[in-house]
């Protein structure tokens, strides 16, 4: 496990701040106007332009890249629950950074998702 | 249908698209990588490991899974917030355990049961709040 829970950290932030960076490149290029595909090709192409995706990328494939490392290193019920962090993280980052209202309520549930991934997690096959 | 409930409905059909996509990439890139064994880091080591990624068929298929769960990942987010789309997507675990029941006849944890039920529990709380507490388009670039 010495290896894996570096590597580990390393994907959790690497996923997060990448899914925070396109949340936030998305926001500004705004919804597809339909499922069309002259209205999809319209809504990749303003993602393509938008440079808050094209730093997401790097880190989302630094992510990919991690998680391709993690599960040759250690079984499928280990590394997929054990990113639960990214909740936390994640919603600090909405709040913080996206600006998003994150309510009680809200904080809540992911509070519950959370410690549910955890125990998942612990039942996993370490 | 309220402009909320429509689009608290359509988000999470997105929710749901994303996880079943989500879900059959990861396993498929496991199965890819699980053929490929042990990655060595090190220079030669990593290389070695991306020429047999990129010759793997479970790792297209893992990767077209992955395009599929990453558009639909940018539509539920463009139409609601990401701390909104993010934790619904934990929704996928409780699929996983239901899978492992019915399909591989796996017996369950009670553990395993727990987490499941306060996954549930939690998207269904984050599930009521407002989906969208942002106005689109008024990030500064």
């Amino acid at each position: 496990m010495t290896r894996v829970i570096p590597m580990l950290i390393f994907f959790v932030l690497c996923n997060t701040g990448g899914e925070i960076a396109m949340s936030y490149g998305v926001k500004q290029v705004g919804e597809p106007e339909s499922f069309r595909p002259m209205a999809l090709l319209r809504f990749v192409w303003g993602a393509v332009k938008n440079r808050w995706l094209w730093a997401a990328i790097p880190l989302l494939a630094a992510s990919f890249y991690s998680l391709l490392i993690l599960f040759s290193w250690a079984p499928v019920s280990v590394v997929i629950p054990a990113s639960a962090s990214n909740y936390i993280l994640g919603t600090f980052g909405a709040k913080y950074l996206l600006k998003e209202g994150v309510s009680v309520k809200r904080w809540m549930g992911v509070i519950l998702v959370c410690i549910g991934v955890m125990l998942v997690l612990f039942t996993g096959r370490v | 249908m309220s402009h909320e409930h429509r689009l608290r409905f359509k988000t999470l059909v997105m929710v749901l698209l994303m996880v079943v996509c989500a879900n059959t990439g990861d396993l498929m890139l496991a199965r890819g990588m699980k053929q490929i064994g042990n990655v060595q880091i090190s220079v030669p080591g990593l290389g070695h490991a991306l020429w047999m990624t990129i010759q793997n068929g479970s790792i297209w298929l893992g990767i077209l899974f992955l395009i599929g769960f990453t558009l639909c990942y940018m539509t539920a987010v463009s139409w609601a917030d990401y701390s909104f789309v993010m934790p619904a997507g934990a929704f996928g675990y409780a699929i996983q355990t239901m899978l492992a029941i019915v399909v591989l006849h796996e017996s369950v944890s009670a553990q395993r049961w727990i987490g499941v039920t306060l996954i549930c529990a939690g998207v269904l709380l984050v599930g009521q709040t407002k989906p969208n507490t942002t106005n689109i388009g008024v990030l500064p670039s």
